[in-house]
């Protein structure tokens, strides 16, 4: 789709996933400055979503099929702000692993995703 | 079993080694024995649970929907584990004894079907054409599957065993 911000995006979410794993390894709940960093990454998961529907809009197709790509497109979308939102109910190290988790899961979407785009070949 | 009770305060962000014997004692002694089966460690199952109901779930719904044919025992099983993982699910947001009981109950038929598919999936392909969320014990998604229930299946079983949430700790 747009190969750079795919990238981008699974590499902020890994850097969030360890950053918040170790707040877990530390015993400690998430922060504000973890919140700005799931911020960060929401933002750049929107701006895909954006992206994704332009390109859509635009008569290009994805691979594997419109309503795949949009149902992974809305689940990149989401899973952030998700996670985020558990972590402000379990204000434990359980929370900062949850987002761990949550961020982690998003890496392995921009995978699939650019799958789902190019078929697993081109971007 | 008390049936219904209020979720436990969470704790305190710094208050690792609080967790004494006689934090533990109190707890077991309260009603609330298993209020607690979403919480702490729970929260990350509840997550990741939650996930793989939405990835099944999706998963089987597109698969059912546009190429039943294909592969219509694949597609079925995946729609299966899709309902017991949102099962599963529920059971841990909701608490208490019995959702703690289904849960478990819910978790050994998790195990065994990832098992069974795994094994059959190794020794008989061609009943697969297409893959499922349990092919290969879940390889295609990090062995998850397979860990999954495993890991539930020890913190439902810690949660009772303990008396609630205060004694599992970290």
């Amino acid at each position: 789709m747009f190969t750079p911000l795919t990238v981008a995006l699974a590499v902020a979410a890994l850097a969030l996933a360890v950053w918040c794993g170790w707040a877990a390894y530390r015993d400690q709940p998430t922060k504000d400055w973890h919140f700005i960093g799931m911020a960060v990454v929401s933002v750049l998961a929107l701006a895909q979503l954006a992206v994704g529907i332009v390109r859509l809009a635009g008569g290009e197709d994805a691979a594997e099929g419109t309503v795949i790509f949009v149902a992974y497109l809305a689940a990149v979308a989401a899973c952030v702000p998700v996670v985020g939102l558990i972590s402000l109910t379990e204000r434990t190290k359980w929370g900062s692993l949850t987002v761990a988790a949550g961020a982690v899961v998003l890496a392995v979407l921009q995978a699939r995703l650019h799958e789902i785009w190019g078929g697993g070949g081109g971007a | 079993m008390a049936p219904e009770t209020p979720p436990r305060e969470p704790r305190d962000p710094g208050g690792g080694p609080s967790d004494s014997d006689a934090t533990a004692r109190r707890a077991s002694n309260a009603p609330a024995r298993s209020a607690g089966i979403g919480k702490g460690p729970g929260t990350l199952l509840v997550t990741l649970y939650g996930i793989f109901t939405v990835g099944a779930a999706s998963r089987s719904a597109v698969q059912l929907a546009t190429r039943f044919d294909e592969a219509p025992l694949a597609y079925l099983l995946s729609a299966a584990a899709a309902l017991v993982y949102a099962f599963i699910t529920l059971s841990l947001v909701r608490g208490g004894e019995r959702a703690r009981r289904a849960a478990l109950g819910c978790c050994c038929v998790e195990l065994l079907g990832v098992l069974t598919v795994g094994t059959w999936t190794l020794v008989e392909p061609s009943a697969f054409p297409d893959a499922t969320v349990w092919s290969d014990y879940g390889m295609g998604y990090l062995f998850i599957p397979v860990i999954l229930p495993v890991t539930g299946l020890l913190w439902l079983r810690r949660s009772r065993s303990h008396g609630g949430p205060a004694a599992v700790g970290d």
